[in-house]
């Protein structure tokens, strides 16, 4: 395995130039010219762990390179505050919501706390999230632009907790989503913010092709024959037990193998209970290769997506689905399930191809298994539709071009 | 080497893309979105998608014939939609009415098919366009090709593409520059007729680069 938690290297705009090209960064900088000085402030409620925390990272040192005076503040709270907001998140994907009334002020309060330690005077404030969505209580006299950042899925919220948020909301300037399909409709605008990956990370970057070549032998895998591979914790709603199905209807036609490659099964009973039923399925299938892997083993995923000669993400219900999008980079041909923001990432028979059932997602392996050269077209396509929309210099730009429109409209 | 008296001035624009509160999960409902939408709708949909899709060269025009194809599976209709050229297009008025019209059209003739439920929704979502000019210029035709061969697809798609709908013309910045500050009517019909269907912006640009450097073997 790779080390655990090595300091990323720091990173810098000019290191973006062969990826995506010179006249792509210079734009950034010059988008970033008018903006020179101007006060950014992000806030969210951890520093480590999650998605959100680790975008953060690597965009907020960029956003300060361009000359943005941009600061990171992370919000505090007792483990009460911590238990309330992940029920919220859990109400706000449609589940029920049993905690008491009260829970209400404690996550009030805590916000009112965090309003009263923060400077909260920038003059783009862009908050992440449910969490700290009361901060705006902070907002003096309307001045700045606030902006709330929802990175989860909304299109169902419980109406205890919706209710009870929508009216913070509401007090913003305008709200970011990852996907058209996880909005709730609102009278203030709504843009489209894509989630980004970053090429440069350990999960993304160029890899030696030795060192992929040792990541397959220390787990076994042959080189030379077909390995179809599916990134993923092992959850339900990832379907993996498909996936072992849809494996075994190729495997009558292909001389095929299967990674499933994830982690959350040490920790998470569920996780657990999971991983023992797709190990059930696959018994005695020497050609099936299932790993749990620990939290840092970023370049052990990197080389098995770069190793496979199909990507699969099965999944029943999705977020944005950022493990396609490092598949789509690698020029990988994904086959994948048209739920969550998959279909925006997947353009059917353009950037890879859809899938809405076990025998679907099997016809569509065969498929691409026979034809190579379509397999590739895919992959390229992929690749390029990354480039242009989900790389973390998309994001900058976005984020620019926010802070830009916001200025001219006030 | 002819000296322009009015430089060309390169620009680019980028975009925030907001969702609209309005979406369709049949064509039926498409239709009506078609009518209410706003001009920024049409755009996003239509030359944005272009440039968001640049790099599919097969059978992949705009966001509207792509989700009749791939959500509704009515291939005679996308077919249609995909045949509608935006190189023909200097207002979003005439372009939003050749889409209505055929959606219209199909949905009148098979009327079953126009409330079959789609594979996923269609959201309807506008471009808001914020334009930057980039401080350079250029005053010949040499110091023109030296810049565009470092240009970003975002400016190239400003000045190429989009500028139909600035100029209200069937014409592109370039070519009205070209033909205008230099007078070079030929090379500026030739580069206008660069196919977008068939071609990347990459592409694009590199046959226009082409042109030029042609037009100084002359």
């Amino acid at each position: 395995m790779s080390e655990p938690r090595r300091k990323p290297r720091t990173v810098h705009m000019e290191d973006y130039v062969p990826i995506v090209g010179a006249p792509e960064i210079q734009e950034l900088h010059a988008l970033a010219s008018r903006l020179k000085g101007r006060s950014v402030q992000m806030v969210n409620s951890t520093s480590v762990g999650g998605g959100v925390a680790e975008i953060l990272s690597r965009l907020v040192p960029l956003i300060k390179e361009l000359g943005l005076n941009i600061r990171w503040d992370v919000m505090t709270g007792g483990d009460d505050f911590f238990e309330v907001t992940k029920a919220f998140h859990n109400a706000l994907h449609g589940a029920p919501y049993e905690k008491p009334p009260e829970s209400f002020e404690i996550f009030l309060a805590y916000n009112e706390q965090n309003r009263a330690r923060l400077e909260m005077d920038s003059e783009f404030t862009i908050i992440h999230d449910p969490q700290p969505v009361a901060l705006i209580n902070g907002r003096k006299d309307r001045t700045g632009h606030w902006i709330w950042r929802c990175h989860i899925d909304l299109s169902q919220p419980n109406p205890k907790v919706w209710d009870f948020l929508e009216p913070y909301v509401l007090r913003y300037d305008g709200s970011l989503f990852s996907s058209p399909d996880f909005t709730h409709p609102t009278p203030i605008p709504q843009y489209l913010f894509y989630p980004s990956i970053d090429p440069l990370s350990e999960k993304n970057r160029d890899l030696e092709p030795e060192f992929v070549q040792g990541v397959l032998e220390r787990f076994e895998i042959d080189a030379k024959r077909p390995i179809l591979t599916q990134i993923s914790r092992f959850d339900r709603l990832k379907d993996p037990v498909g996936v072992v199905q849809a494996y075994k209807i190729v495997k009558r036609y292909f001389d095929c193998q299967l990674v499933l490659a994830g982690g959350g099964a040490a920790d998470d009973p569920e996780g657990g209970k999971v991983l023992d039923e797709v190990r059930e399925v696959s018994a005695g299938d020497p050609d099936i290769f299932i790993l749990d892997l620990p939290p840092w083993s970023a370049l052990e995923i990197n080389a098995l997506q770069r190793a496979s000669t199909i990507v699969i993400q099965k999944s029943l219900r999705e977020g944005f689905g950022l493990t396609v999008t490092e598949a789509l980079w690698k020029k990988k041909p994904v086959v994948a399930s048209a739920v969550g923001g998959i279909p925006i990432q997947v353009i059917h028979k353009h950037t890879g191809m859809l899938a809405h059932s076990v025998e679907g997602t099997a016809y569509q392996l065969r498929y691409l298994l026979s034809n190579p050269a379509f397999a590739s077209r895919l992959g390229r396509h992929g690749h390029e539709h990354v480039r242009e929309q989900f790389l973390i210099t998309s994001a900058l730009s976005r984020y620019l071009t926010l802070f830009l429109h916001s200025m001219d409209h006030s | 080497m002819t000296k322009a008296l009015h430089p060309f001035q390169f620009a680019t624009a980028t975009y925030l893309t907001c969702i609209c509160n309005q979406r369709a999960t049949r064509l039926a409902e498409l239709q009506r979105g078609l009518a209410e939408c706003s001009d920024a709708s049409i755009f996003y949909h239509t030359f944005h998608s272009l440039r968001r899709h640049h790099f599919l060269t097969e059978g992949f025009s705009d966001d509207f014939a792509q989700w009749i194809m791939a959500a509704c599976n009515l291939a005679e209709l996308a077919e249609q939609l995909a045949s509608l050229d935006l190189r023909e297009y200097s207002n979003l008025t005439s372009l939003r009415n050749d889409i209505r019209s055929r959606v219209a059209g199909y949905c009148q003739a098979f009327p079953e098919r126009a409330q079959q439920k789609a594979f996923e929704a269609f959201y309807f979502a506008e471009a808001i366009e914020v334009t930057l000019p980039l401080g350079i210029e250029a005053g010949t035709l040499e110091e023109f090709h030296q810049v565009l061969g470092k240009l970003s697809n975002a400016s190239f798609h400003f000045h190429f593409v989009t500028s139909r709908l600035r100029l209200h013309l069937r014409n592109n910045d370039f070519s009205l520059w070209l033909s205008t500050a230099l007078g070079l009517d030929d090379l500026a019909q030739r580069a206008n007729r660069i196919d977008l269907y068939t071609n990347t912006l990459e592409a694009a640009r590199q046959q226009l680069l082409d042109l030029i450097s042609q037009e100084f073997a002359a």
